[in-house]
């Protein structure tokens, strides 16, 4: 990687410019010229902000259900209104299949329902302070939530593209909580065992190693099947962090230990000792920012896997409950496969477990090739 | 390499003992216990459990005594291989899920063999021919592999054979053999239904193992000893086959011990989506029915299963590496 960057200046000066660069500067020219990390980055900025923002992204109350509307299919949007700009809806009629008396809707093509980007809708409450009614999309003429079904509905007639939104919220944060709890207990104890040595650098690998070898779902179905069924939402959420975050901190602690031992050896730490430097100088100015980009690399790389254990056990009903809305529990109304054949929108919370994991998988990628310059 | 062997034995009872305190703590963590939800049930189905009735029913379980005297009560009768009652079936626990075990077992077993027969050659061509056309294929269907939940990929398999072929995919058994005593036209069935459950468990494992062989090969044949071997006129495929392999495979044999209790673990919520008749679907039924023997022992089984795992995999990995063999680590 040190070539790569080397090729790319040319002439004296910006030979210069690499020469004086600081590390992160360094890093950053390499972490730039990694194409799918810099995609994954984007991607997962959309998807924080989706997160910040779910309400002004949602057009419909996530819980507000109709049995009239259960399972919609995905709504068509026609662009051009004959042949000029202006994306429509057509309005839906209900009505019953003559043959198996099931509930169908067919679009009224006489009744166009024009869609407004930052229109008006449900008022809310941006970032939780600024009280506004206008949302990404809006119908005019009609009420939003019951015109416009982008995404379809699911069994109660919720929308599903407003749920989406929440369900982003709750599981992209989950992952960024339960990840700095992991860290916290990662960093303290792998740093204890990789600093400290002996005794306690053998009791703590033998901790992970017996926590490496237990099958993680069903100790975690385990546990949280021991959650009290009368928690709130936000108790089971952080919960759940933890749990998760129980067995999660292994593989930073490993990181980390093996960052502390390598450096142990470095003769800068050792000119640091031999100038009569405190331990605790040593650790935080010499040592741990010399390794700080490595743990940001195994901290990102940590983050899909929390996703995905969230997700698994929302999905077998384990985790987070409605009326909490996460991917997982999005996921619980795909577990049937024959609701599935015939609504297959079901499993469109799918892709986006499948895309945030691959974003932060190249983002982490990228950002731990950027931070060894060995490679 | 005896003091190997005894270290990773005892590591192993270590393992066991502390996989048997936690399983036993997971399952009294619930307020309440068996005869609560029992009584609850019961009085959902309109028959009331008079107190003296449940008082009786837990003094039967041994569930008034103290937490230590229950745990060592149950240890003892585990190491006899008395599992005590799955109250739920009112059958030996032994009896509920033996069969299970054994298929959890075997699934686990194949998606390993699955994973290790494709990630070696992959991993090899691509760390020989880095940055080749078919390396940047594998790296990106590795990437997607790794994406994938096994439960999610077990989804879409599902949905694309109902879907598309108007076909099951679930199961483990055609439907003639699910009771039919073991033979081996059963087990025959059994070997045509194991590649679904395999590949989904597999798919993760198989993309991760790729990279971790791709970048060891990688680090091994800049060497100059690879250079040297080049430069002595070996032949190509003993210059890579004959030393770096070999070097690279040791953390590859020693992932193996992480990789079992993964796709264990797996297993379970896959065998949910897929419908195979292994003891995720049990445990999660135990779980929620607050059986504690039942789910107990399925938690512990596994941990242990997967420990004799592990250890053979650190067998193995003294087997590859003579450093490991000859006593020095």
């Amino acid at each position: 990687m040190a070539e790569l960057v080397a090729t790319q200046v040319v002439g004296g000066q910006a030979e210069e410019r690499v020469a004086v660069a600081t590390q992160w500067q360094l890093m950053w020219w390499r972490f730039r010229k990694h194409k799918l990390a810099v995609g994954g980055t984007i991607v997962l900025a959309l998807f924080y902000g989706v997160a910040l923002f779910a309400d002004f992204f949602a057009y419909a109350d996530p819980q507000e259900s109709d049995a009239q509307r259960s399972l919609m299919a995905p709504q068509p949007i026609h662009w051009l209104d004959e042949g000029r700009w202006g994306p429509y809806v057509y309005a839906l009629k209900g009505t019953r299949d003559p043959l198996t008396f099931k509930r169908v809707y067919v679009p009224d093509t006489s009744q166009k329902i024009p869609i407004r980007f930052f229109g008006r809708g449900e008022p809310y409450d941006l970032l939780g302070f600024i009280p506004t009614d206008r949302h990404l999309f809006a119908v005019e003429g009609a009420k939003t939530s019951q015109s416009l079904f982008l995404m379809g509905t699911d069994l109660l007639g919720r929308d599903l593209w407003s749920r989406l939104m929440y369900a982003t919220r709750t599981s992209m944060t989950i992952g960024l909580v339960s990840v700095a709890l992991s860290l916290v207990l990662g960093v303290v104890l792998g740093g204890v065992s990789g600093y400290f040595g002996g005794l306690i650098d053998t009791v703590i690998q033998r901790i992970i190693e017996i926590l490496r070898s237990i099958p993680t779902i069903p100790l975690w179905m385990g546990l949280a099947a021991a959650l009290p069924a009368d928690w709130s939402v936000v108790q089971v959420y952080f919960a759940i962090t933890i749990i998760i975050s129980l067995i999660g901190w292994t593989e930073l602690a490993r990181v980390v230990r093996g960052r502390f031992i390598s450096l142990k050896e470095e003769d800068f730490v050792m000119a640091a000792e031999l100038v009569g430097c405190s331990k605790a100088r040593i650790i935080f100015r010499h040592m741990v920012p010399s390794f700080v980009s490595h743990i940001i690399a195994a901290t990102t790389l940590a983050i899909p896997a929390i996703i995905i254990s969230e997700t698994s056990l929302s999905f077998l009903g384990l985790g987070l409950r409605p009326p909490a809305i996460s991917w997982g529990v999005l996921l619980q109304d795909a577990q049937n496969i024959q609701a599935l054949v015939i609504s297959p929108w079901l499993l469109i919370p799918a892709f986006a477990v499948i895309v945030a994991v691959l974003a932060f998988n190249f983002m982490g990628d990228g950002i731990r090739d950027a931070a060894d310059p060995y490679l | 390499m005896l003091a190997y062997i005894v270290r990773r034995l005892l590591l192993a009872v270590l393992t066991v003992w502390a996989i048997s305190v936690l399983s036993f703590m997971i399952i009294h963590l619930p307020p309440g216990d068996y005869v609560t939800s029992y009584i609850a049930s019961m009085s959902a189905s309109g028959s009331a459990v008079s107190e003296g009735e449940a008082a009786a029913l837990r003094e039967q379980l041994g569930l008034d005594k103290s937490i230590t005297v229950q745990y060592a009560k149950w240890m003892g009768l585990m190491l006899q291989g008395n599992f005590g009652m799955a109250m739920e079936w009112g059958r030996p626990v032994s009896d509920v899920i033996g069969d299970r075990l054994t298929l959890t077992m075997v699934i686990s077993v194949a998606a390993i063999i699955f994973t290790w027969a494709l990630a070696l050659p992959i991993g090899i061509y691509s760390a020989v021919y880095p940055y080749s056309f078919l390396d940047y294929v594998f790296t990106f269907v590795g990437f997607i592999g790794l994406a994938f939940p096994g439960f999610l990929l077990a989804l879409i398999v599902m949905y694309v054979g109902f879907a598309w072929f108007g076909a099951n995919v679930g199961g483990l058994f055609s439907p003639d053999f699910v009771e039919a005593p073991w033979s081996m036209a059963k087990i025959w069935d059994l070997t045509k239904h194991l590649p679904i459950p395999a590949v989904v468990l597999g798919v993760a494992g198989t993309a991760q193992l790729i990279r971790i062989m791709r970048s060891n090969l990688l680090d091994e044949l800049r060497k100059p000893y690879v250079m040297t071997a080049r430069a002595r006129g070996l032949s190509e495929y003993r210059v890579i086959m004959r030393y770096p392999v070999r070097v690279a495979l040791n953390p590859f044999v020693s992932t193996i011990g992480y990789l079992l209790p993964y796709i264990v673990s797996g297993s379970i919520i896959v065998s949910l989506v897929l419908s195979l008749p292994t003891v995720g679907p049990l445990l999660l039924k135990a779980l929620i029915a607050q059986d504690m023997f039942l789910a107990g022992t399925i938690v512990l089984l596994l941990g242990v299963m997967t420990v004799i795992g592990t250890f053979i995999s650190d067998l193995l990995l003294m087997w590859v590496d003579p450093r490991i063999r000859l006593g020095r680590q």
